[in-house]
């Protein structure tokens, strides 16, 4: 069965419950109440504290074949996840579903609780590393696909029912002996806990895993004790080397430069660099180095902007700072710098990954954006962003916000070189897509900008800017006269060798990845 | 002219957008026997086997072991990578 953008979907997938096929952003209406959080009674003078992870394990009742989530907000230097699978395994449990809101090649442990039945299969935003790796050569190792789908996705499913987590085992780097918990403060601190506020709020069972466990009532929270059953210390949560990196700078990349350059100067050309503003920009060294230009321009118009929605880094909260913007709403954090600024800067906001982006909510912040800079690894002739999968159809990246902001923002903004290595990054078909090309408009490279033929409007504004626009197959051609056309990398179509199912952020099937015959 | 390689000789850098080629001389009648390691293998394996075995005949050898360890590189750093260490195999 094709869906709206063209892809192949199978009417049936072993494992995938209800497929429904990828209509186009916002036309699927559901017509249902969501999930609600199971009751429980808090009895007077409970201690919450357990001595072990076993303990939480035998207390949550854990048993063969659940579900447990885990959020990555200690990204690549996450202990939690290993110390807690570990014990589930030493204690025979099977068949386990790990949802968690991403992984990092620092879950590449996961390979050895695949292969001994332990964990049978994985939600997530990403799949990287040698797990990554290790699932594109051998899909038959999990009962069923991996599912990827984006933040607000994820909390759409959530709240909607159709992810239900029975243990949400959650990392705390502060937490009080009630269970209020934040991620501002402690040696462990990584900003904003947006992805573990769905997770604590709708799961069964809610154990928090800390390093900090303080006397003192810990205000403000992100995860409030009415929704916490255990807390287990421990020595470390994670390696603060892995958690945030320090102050992210401004890459010193002419080619990257350049591109950011042309990046803001798109945003001034066409109209929507003006006061009260909103913007997002993605990890990536061009979107983040767009920030300077963007800056310049701003203070040498005068211009002050509304909000920005992070992925939150240094770059953006010194802005923030410096009163360019008057809000930063922060669902996850990035570096040190950004840290301290959700710690100390009133105006810097922390918020769930519902409100940062479900589409089944009446108002994801994403929603209000006016402009958004978004990374690829590749893009195709229909505009289509893949950010999963690379150049020879291996699972390396991770949807994260992509599909959510592009569908929001009024201008969705792609930056990328042109050519990668010796490889075209514009193809006739990307590998798999995470964003449809409907929800892009420009595709700006180091040597031509690419307007979506269906925005006229842009096209106008752009066409006598001095910008070098022009139409996306001569962009094609350009990187193809350079390194020549690459031969197509060939694909398993057996039905055994889907390797994960793209949701769009809507549920519905936007693409399914399968094995690369190499 | 048929032209013989004196001795193996190396050319280009282990680096990104490069590429180590390594030629040594084959018995008369081997033919140009090429062994590609690269990072686009599956996307111009093909076309780059091509580009050295045109190249090496066209510099008027026959019988070339040609070892290459490709790191993304484009066509005129292959050619010019080739030409040097069939220059520099032809050395005493």
């Amino acid at each position: 069965m094709k869906n709206a953008i063209g892809r192949d979907i199978p009417a049936h997938i072993s494992g995938i419950n209800n497929i429904r096929l990828y209509e186009g952003a916002g036309v699927y209406k559901p017509e249902k109440s969501g999930a609600g959080k199971k009751l429980r009674v808090g009895k007077p003078h409970t201690n919450k504290i357990l001595q072990s992870i076993d303990e939480a394990i035998e207390k949550t009742g854990l048993k063969d074949g659940q579900t447990i989530s885990f959020h990555h907000h200690l990204r690549n230097g996450d202990y939690v996840m290993k110390m807690v699978v570990e014990r589930i395994a030493a204690k025979g449990i099977k068949n386990i579903t790990i949802a968690a809101s991403s992984l990092s090649p620092c879950h590449d442990f996961l390979i050895d609780y695949i292969k001994d039945g332990t964990v049978t299969a994985l939600e997530s935003s990403g799949l990287r590393g040698q797990l990554g790796k290790y699932l594109t050569r051998h899909p038959e190792a999990l009962q069923k696909p991996t599912i990827i789908r984006s933040h607000g996705g994820r909390a759409r499913a959530i709240e909607a029912g159709e992810l239900h987590i029975d243990v949400a085992f959650m990392a705390a780097p502060t937490c009080d002996r009630q269970g209020n918990a934040t991620g501002r403060i402690g040696k462990s601190a990584f900003g904003s806990m947006g992805y573990a506020m769905i997770d604590a709020a709708y799961a069964d069972n809610v154990v928090l895993i800390t390093d900090n466990l303080v006397d003192e009532p810990v205000h403000p929270y992100s995860i409030p004790q009415t929704q916490v059953d255990y807390i287990v210390p421990v020595e470390e949560i994670g390696d603060p080397a892995g958690i945030a990196s320090g102050a992210i700078r401004i890459t010193k990349s002419p080619t990257q430069l350049l591109i950011a350059k042309y990046a803001a100067e798109v945003m001034e050309k066409t109209g929507i660099l003006k006061e009260g503003f909103s913007m997002q920009l993605g990890s990536g060294g061009a979107s983040l180095a767009a920030a300077k230009f963007i800056r310049e321009k701003m203070e040498a118009q005068n211009i002050t902007g509304s909000f920005g929605i992070g992925g939150v880094t240094g770059i953006f909260s010194e802005m923030l700072k410096d009163g360019l913007f008057k809000a930063c709403y922060d669902a996850q954090t990035f570096d040190t710098t950004a840290v301290q600024s959700l710690a100390e800067n009133p105006n810097h906001i922390e918020i769930s990954a519902s409100f940062y982006a479900n589409p089944w909510n009446a108002g994801p912040i994403v929603n209000d954006l006016d402009v958004v800079i978004l990374s690829a690894t590749e893009v195709d002739l229909d505009f289509n962003v893949n950010v999963i999968t690379d150049s020879n159809g291996v699972c390396m990246g991770a949807s994260g916000g992509h599909s959510d902001t592009a569908a929001g923002a009024a201008l969705t903004i792609i930056v990328m070189p042109l050519i990668r290595g010796r490889l075209p990054m514009i193809r006739d078909h990307v590998q798999n897509v995470v964003t449809p090309g409907n929800d892009v408009d420009v595709i700006i490279t180091e040597r031509g900008i690419a307007i979506n033929p269906k925005r006229t409007d842009l096209i106008e504004k752009l066409s006598n800017s001095g910008l070098p626009i022009m139409k996306i197959e001569k962009l094609q051609q350009m990187a193809y006269d350079f390194v020549g056309k690459p031969d197509e990398v060939q694909l398993s179509d057996a039905d055994k060798d889907i390797v994960a199912v793209v949701e769009y952020r809507d549920g519905s099937i936007l693409d399914v990845i399968r094995k690369p015959l190499v | 002219m048929t032209k013989i390689l004196a001795k193996s000789a190396k050319a280009g850098f282990e680096e990104k957008n490069d590429l180590v080629v390594e030629v040594s001389p084959l018995q008369n009648g081997s033919g140009v026997v090429i062994d590609l390691q690269s990072p686009v293998k599956n996307q111009y394996g093909r076309h780059i086997e091509a580009l050295i075995k045109d190249t090496v005949t066209a510099e008027g050898f026959f019988d070339v072991q040609v070892n290459v360890l490709d790191k993304g590189a484009w066509d005129y750093t292959i050619k010019a990578r080739t030409i040097a260490a069939l220059e520099r195999g032809m050395k005493q």
